[in-house]
Order: structure tokens, then C-alpha cells, then sequence
């Protein structure tokens, strides 16, 4: 990255903060921050989750305001009264959270505000799908149908209309918080290849991730955040030293070392004569201490493929044994008492899982309830106890069982749904995207968890949108392409390279 | 233009746009479809009853007789969609009811100016709902509830007994008994709704009813546009209790109880969803014209009066689950 252009220290900034604080109910998330991100370049920003990088792009945004301290536009201090003021002055945002209206189609959420009008000022319905389509067509987008529904479409292609949104609104300060989270690396790239044409224009680009390689391959100058306080600045870092300074400890390996899959070790979940198409077939099979990846272009299959596991809803076609016996999975909860019981962990945690305003120690519980009652009662007592063991088993940061586990980060949440899972003894998990949008103190904790778990015989089916993770923490690797497996990466010839170029062989 | 490497994946292949359109206005389609069945079944027993089509008579105390309850329908539709619901329709109609029986008297220009005054009245009604639910972020079911009985006790205050006159002139104008006229009425209403959903405003209350956090986060004025919806809520049912009236030629304080769950089940009839962001008033209409039809088909079959709400009821329940499974199939079992 020292051969990308570097916008001088010196430089006047354009948008930053100085001494900024805010605090949520007593807890801080930025506290006497500053920063600074200059015209024409691209500043990255990292940080664990927790660190206040997103609520530091909420401030910038004009989303939130500061509690003390304030937002910087042109070397002068600004109040930003919302988005829509914060956009007057040129500053574009993609928050975490996507903001698309689901229920109104793509071109309406694309073009909101902005919509071609009639001499009477009234919306014109035809030409708003034909004008989205000719705009997205100039960001190189071409698959996207504008007429289709925002619910219709894929996470992915969510956050690509998101992203063009702002985009096409031409902000002279462009504030990306994890755009990048539910893409493919196809679709980085094609962001990227935005984000560089932006940057020569002048564009000033803030960018979150927790991929060190895409920060790396796009940041011009990274700002590493801990605490809710800036560390510092650098031009050029590396990965090692920057972990050191985000979380204030050394992370020796970033990925735990793999024991072996015994051998002999019998089949816990085979799939034979499986489709999701209907058409190609395919099967695999695990066995009972592996880990096998599912890796493969973002909209190739893998979610269809996980939830048809879990009977959510079923596969189109296939024939599921479990631990060497055929079962019928129609839906979740034959799943969940299948042989070993099946389990899955989605990656849109907050949807598909989670009860987000009741306590931890309730969302563990609540496969366990009937056998943790008498006569229908439940017996607090036991309930408490088996959840303080999981909560120390995982590592789950909360301050108590009775946390609402809304209230926890990302991470976190996705280690509860892991513990519920593990007190309802499945034997087989479905990890689908667990470590999307986790920081790299709680993505190692995570990754260590999956080792831990496999070698105390948990069968492991893993799909992760990292590549470089599938490629570190997995015994084998299916690459889907199209609904089907295109390829099959045994050790040693596993590498994240390997996986890219089975997932794209072809695939233009 | 970049090089065709920074480009996303290709996906499926798209859709036609009419595929499009039926899936996202399916309620609205099945609202229709309703509508004219109930319309072909009406018209058969009527032909084997009375030997011959229903004609311009029977078509005008039809809309006639629908017209208070599909303005109140277009009113629910437009707060439902915000993700709210009014449950104080009744009262507002029950009021601007009973100031109508008193206040409308005298020439053409003084009806006018108190036929105004009364939308206005209405207005305000949905002013004071939508200050509470936007600035006291109360649940609307609470809000309107209060409202609705405060709003049922100020009618009786004003007209304690039934009574009081509309003049003749009025009456003729907004429900002319000899002429569908009021089928002006209903098409200007449908227009207006049609430049709604055209307008920033309607894009707005499509927007919160969608998903209020994010609609904020693109710049919508969420409170200001909820307050909005229920002001021009309480001027439609208002404008309801002004056709009650002219039809009844006269006021009654009780009139409009009725129409708080009619409006109701003509906003689901309808499509509309009750969850918001989604719907459309044409729907809420056809819904409106819907319970009539299953009133008069209900006459017809000379059921009892007294079953009549057990048979309404029954219907109700029917069209929605059918509603629901039609639009899932088309769907797709999405």
C-alpha cells in the first residue's frame, strides 16, 4: 500500500471530529475522540467492535450528535441537525444497519427524494424504474432488477443498492460503515473499483471493515481506534501490529490450529442425491470432529443449502441421514430432534434466532425448558446455573444472565445462539456466516470455540463470506457454484487462492 | 465506464415487469376479484328474483350507501399504512354527524363554508391523534381509543337526540337519489389517492410504515408526516359524517359507532397490510363496496337481519384466509 497515493498529513481535513464524546446510558462509546480524513483519500478505520467506529460515523453522518465536542466540516465546527442536513453539506453515508424500505421496490428506495417528477410535481412511476435502471447500468450494475421488491432481492444486492444510493448522489465526503460485510469478493472489487474513480475526483472516503486485506488493499491512511479513542494514524501498518494496537494485547495466531479428524470417525450428516435447483444433484457428507466449509461466491446456493439442512424450508430434493440413519427433515424442529439434533446459527442473528429484549440467561434456556421444569414450572434455580456454565464456557461478555441480549455485541450474540445449541445437545451445527460484522478479538474467540467444539466430536458445517477464514479453520471445502459443488479442497492444497479460484472459475 | 472485472456476479434472470405488478398489488388484485364476484353473485339472485338486471336505481343506493364508509376506509388505509391504526373514526363521524344536522342550514354559500368548517372540525380531531402518537410515541390502538370515546361523548353533548335537518338541496347534491352522481365522488377520491401515492408525502407514510428508523435515516420527517396521516384521516371520516348526514337527512350522535372496525375490515377486505408500508385505498374501497354487496346478497337470500353480522363475520374470515393462501401461492411460498 506505500505505492498508493498518500494524502499529506499536513492536508487541510474536510470532515472529522475534535474531542467528541457520546455515551449510551452511562456506557461510553466515544469518549474525547478525534479524527480527521482529508479530500481524495480513502481513510480507513478499524477497530474491535466496541471501539466506536460506527458511532463515530453516525456523528459524521448526522445520525446522532455529540454529547461534547463536535463535528468538524472544512476545518470549522458544525451541528448536524440529521442525515438530511448532513447531505446538504455533501456527506453521503451507508450505515451498518442497511436502511432499505422493504416492501418498496428498488427503484423507489434507490432514487427516494429524488424521483423524476411531472409538470404537477407528481412522481412518474414508469420512468423512476427506467432512470434506476439507467443509473445503476453507469455504476456497472446490470443484474438488479429495479421493479423487484428491496425484500426480494439478496443481502448482497441489498448493500449494493445502498451503496449506489449514496453514490449516486455524488457526496463529496462518502462515509462507508462495513459495506463490504455481506459482499462476495467480486462485489469488492467492483466497490472498490467505485471507490478508487471517487477518490481521484476528490472525494473524501471514510471506510470501516474488519477484513484487514480489504483495508490494506483500499485505505490510503488507517486510523486505528480502541475504547472509543483514537490510537493513531499510520500511512503503513502491519496486520500484527495494528491487532496489537486494536485490542491492546498480542493475538499470536489469528486462527487456532486444527486438530486432525480422527480416523474412522463415523458420518454425522450425509446428504445424498441433494438439489436446490431441482435439476444437478450433488451430496457430502461429515463426519462426527470435522469442520467442512462451504465457500463459494456470495447468491451460489449456501443459504438455501443451510436452511434446507434445518428444514427452513426443506431442500428441494435430497436424502439426509444423520449419524448412518435416514431422516426426514420438513422443518425446523424435526432438525432439532434429528438423531444427534441439527442446529444452525444464521448470520442474521437479530431475525433468526434471538429474542433480543429478554435476558441472555432466557435465550439460553429455551430449548431446555421442558426438561429443566416440574409440572410445567420452571426451576429458576437449575435455569441460572446452566447458564452461568455456558456463559463461562463460551466467554460471553455480559455483565449477568439477566442482560437483555440485545444489548451485547455482535459476537457475543452469536455465542449465545451457539450456547443454546450446545445445552440442547445438538451434534451437528450449522454455523452459517457467524463471524460477518464480529470484531477480531471475538472472531478469534469464535474460531477457537469451533476448533474446541470439533474436537470434542461436533460435526461443523461452516459458511463463512471471509474466505481467508474457510480457508484457515476448516478440514475440507465444498465450492459451490450455481447450486451445485464445483469443487473439492482437501489440506494441503486448501488456500483462501484455491477457494477463489474454484468459486470463479467460469463464473463471468 | 470501469473494466468489466469490477463488476458484480450476474444472477438470476429478471422477471417481466407485469409479474411484478400482480405480485406487489396482489391485494389489491384479490380485492377486486373479490369485489366482482360478490357483484355476479348479487346480480344473479337479483335476475332470479326480480327477472330482470340490477339497473341505475339499485346502483345508486349502492354507492350511496357505501360512500361514508369508503371515505372512512381511504382514511384508515392512509394511517394503517404509516404502521398506525384510528380507532377514533366513530367518534369524528359521530361528531362532525351531529354539527352537520345542526350547523347546515340557509343558502348554497353558507352550507359551504360550514361544510368546511365541519373537515376542518374532523381535522383537528386527527391533528390532536397524531400530536399524542408522534409526541408522546404512545401506541396508537391507545391513543385513538381515548379519542374515541372522548369524540362519541362531545357528539352526544352537542346533539343529545336524534333529530335536526339537512336541507333537501344537500342532500340532493352529495347523494342524489335519481343519478349514481356520487360515482363523481368516488372516482375523485381515487384520483386523489392516485396523486398520493404520487407525491412526497405519500412516498413518506409509504416510508415509515415501511421501516420508521430507516425512513428517518434517509431524511424523512417522520413526525411531522405521521401527524399528517391522521389530520387528513379526521377530515375524511369527517367528510363521511357529512354524506351520513345528507343521506339520512338528518343527525344522529350514535351514527357512526359502526365505522370504527367497518373501516377496519375494509382496509384488510382491501389488502391493505395492518403491519403497514403496504396497500393501496383503491384496495380499501373495493373493500368498503364488499361489506355492502355481502349486506345486499345477505337480503336477497332473506336471511334474517338478526344473523346478519353472523354471516358478515363468516365471509370476512373466508375472503381473508382465501386472501392469504391466494397471495402466498402467487408468491411463491415466499
Amino acid at each position: 500500500m506505500s505505492e498508493a497515493p498518500v494524502a499529506p498529513a499536513e492536508a487541510a481535513g474536510v470532515v472529522g471530529v475534535r474531542v467528541v464524546s457520546k455515551a449510551f446510558g452511562g456506557v461510553h462509546a466515544l469518549r474525547g475522540a478525534s479524527f480527521a480524513a482529508c479530500a481524495g483519500e480513502v481513510h480507513g478505520l478499524v477497530g474491535e467492535n466496541g471501539a466506536g467506529k460506527s458511532t463515530l460515523i453516525k456523528l459524521l453522518g448526522g445520525r446522532l450528535p455529540p454529547d461534547t465536542g463536535s463535528v468538524m466540516l472544512d476545518e470549522r465546527a458544525v451541528r448536524l441537525s440529521g442525515t438530511a442536513d448532513a447531505a446538504r453539506h455533501g456527506i453521503g453515508t451507508v450505515f451498518q444497519e442497511l436502511t432499505l424500505l422493504p416492501w418498496m421496490s428498488v427503484a423507489e428506495n434507490l432514487l427516494i427524494g429524488r424521483e423524476p417528477r411531472s409538470a404537477i410535481g407528481l412522481i412518474r412511476r414508469g420512468a423512476l424504474a427506467r432512470e434506476a435502471e439507467a443509473v445503476l447500468a453507469g455504476l456497472g450494475i446490470h443484474h438488479i432488477d429495479p421493479r423487484a421488491l428491496a425484500a426480494e432481492v439478496s443481502l448482497a444486492e441489498r448493500q449494493i443498492i445502498e451503496i449506489a444510493r449514496v453514490i449516486i448522489r455524488r457526496p463529496r465526503i462518502l462515509l462507508l460503515d462495513e459495506p463490504t460485510s455481506s459482499l462476495a469478493e467480486r462485489e469488492v472489487e467492483w466497490l472498490f473499483a467505485r471507490i478508487r474513480e471517487l477518490r481521484d475526483q476528490g472525494t473524501s472516503i471514510v471506510f470501516t471493515s474488519h477484513r484487514w486485506n480489504e483495508i490494506t488493499a483500499i485505505a490510503d491512511r488507517i486510523t486505528i481506534f480502541r475504547n472509543g479513542q483514537e490510537v493513531g494514524t499510520f500511512t503503513t501498518i502491519d496486520e500484527a501490529k495494528a491487532i496489537t494496537l486494536m485490542t491492546g494485547r498480542r493475538v499470536d495466531a489469528l486462527y487456532p490450529s486444527l486438530p486432525p479428524v480422527p480416523d474412522g470417525a463415523p458420518a454425522a450428516l450425509a446428504l445424498a442425491h441433494g438439489s436446490l435447483d431441482g435439476r444437478t444433484e450433488f451430496a457430502f457428507s461429515l463426519a462426527a470432529g470435522e469442520i467442512l466449509g462451504i465457500g463459494g461466491l456470495a447468491g451460489q446456493g449456501h443459504r438455501e443449502l443451510f436452511l434446507g439442512l434445518f428444514g427452513a424450508p426443506a431442500l428441494r430434493r435430497g436424502r439426509i441421514s444423520v449419524g448412518g440413519k435416514p431422516v426426514r427433515i420438513a422443518n425446523p424442529a424435526d432438525a432439532i430432534r434429528a438423531g444427534f439434533g441439527i442446529a444452525l446459527v444464521p448470520e442474521d442473528r437479530k431475525t433468526e434466532g434471538l429474542l433480543l429484549s429478554l435476558p441472555v440467561r432466557d435465550n439460553l434456556s429455551l430449548p431446555l425448558l421442558r426438561r429443566i421444569s416440574r409440572l410445567g414450572v420452571i426451576r429458576g434455580g437449575a435455569e441460572m446455573r446452566m447458564s452461568r456454565e455456558m456463559i463461562s464456557g463460551l466467554g460471553i461478555r455480559t455483565p449477568t444472565p439477566m442482560q437483555p441480549v440485545g444489548a451485547l455485541s455482535g459476537g457475543n450474540q452469536q455465542k449465545v445462539l451457539v450456547g443454546r445449541w450446545l445445552l440442547a445437545e445438538s451434534r451437528i451445527l450449522l454455523l452459517y456466516d457467524v463471524t460477518r460484522g464480529v470484531d477480531v478479538a471475538t472472531k478469534h474467540e469464535i474460531c477457537e470455540l469451533m476448533v474446541r467444539l470439533a474436537g470434542e466430536g461436533k460435526a461443523i458445517l461452516f459458511y463463512s463470506s471471509d474466505t481467508e477464514e474457510l480457508a484457515h479453520l476448516c478440514h475440507r471445502v465444498l465450492v459451490l457454484r450455481g447450486g451445485r459443488i464445483a469443487a473439492e479442497l482437501n489440506r494441503p492444497e486448501l488456500t483462501a487462492e484455491s477457494i477463489v479460484a474454484a468459486a470463479m472459475r467460469d463464473a463471468a | 465506464m470501469p473494466p468489466e472485472a469490477a463488476e458484480p456476479p450476474r444472477g438470476r434472470t429478471r422477471r417481466p415487469v407485469l409479474a411484478h405488478v400482480v405480485g406487489q398489488n396482489i391485494g389489491l388484485i384479490l380485492a377486486v376479484a373479490i369485489l366482482s364476484a360478490s357483484i355476479v353473485i348479487f346480480a344473479a339472485m337479483f335476475v332470479v328474483q326480480q327477472d330482470r338486471l340490477p339497473g341505475s336505481f339499485e346502483i345508486t343506493s349502492t354507492v350511496n350507501n357505501t360512500m361514508p364508509l369508503a371515505l372512512a376506509a381511504i382514511g384508515q388505509t392512509i394511517v394503517v399504512l404509516t404502521r398506525g391504526i384510528d380507532l377514533s373514526v366513530g367518534g369524528v363521524i359521530d361528531l362532525t354527524n351531529a354539527l352537520a344536522a345542526i350547523f347546515l342550514t340557509g343558502g348554497v354559500w353558507h352550507m359551504a363554508v360550514v361544510s368546511v368548517l365541519i373537515v376542518l372540525a374532523g381535522g383537528v380531531a386527527g391533528l390532536i391523534n397524531g400530536l399524542i402518537v408522534g409526541f408522546g410515541r404512545l401506541q396508537p390502538i391507545v391513543v385513538t381509543l381515548a379519542t374515541l370515546s372522548i369524540l362519541q361523548g362531545l357528539a352526544i353533548r352537542v346533539l343529545p337526540t336524534p333529530g335536526g335537518s339537512i336541507p333537501a338541496g344537500y342532500t340532493a347534491f352529495l347523494v342524489n337519489t335519481n343519478a349514481p352522481t356520487a360515482l363523481c365522488f368516488l372516482a375523485l377520491a381515487a384520483l386523489g389517492w392516485m396523486g398520493f401515492r404520487r407525491s412526497r408525502l405519500g412516498v413518506d407514510v409509504f416510508a415509515i410504515g415501511n421501516d420508521e428508523q430507516a425512513a428517518i435515516a434517509l431524511g424523512v420527517k417522520a413526525l411531522r408526516t405521521k401527524i399528517i396521516a391522521y389530520t387528513i384521516g379526521g377530515m375524511l371520516y369527517a367528510v363521511a359524517g357529512l354524506f351520513l348526514a345528507a343521506s339520512a337527512t338528518g343527525g344522529d350522535a350514535t351514527t357512526g359507532d359502526d365505522y370504527t372496525l367497518t373501516s377496519i375490515v375494509a382496509v384488510v377486505l382491501g389488502g391493505v397490510n395492518l403491519f403497514g408500508g403496504r396497500g393501496s385505498a383503491v384496495g380499501a374501497i373495493c373493500g368498503a363496496f364488499i361489506t355492502t354487496m355481502i349486506v345486499n346478497i345477505l337480503f336477497f337470500a332473506h336471511i334474517n337481519p338478526l344473523y346478519q353480522s353472523f354471516y358478515e363475520g363468516l365471509f370476512l374470515v373466508i375472503a381473508v384466509v382465501f386472501g392469504a393462501l391466494i397471495g402466498r401461492l402467487v408468491r411463491g411460498g415466499r
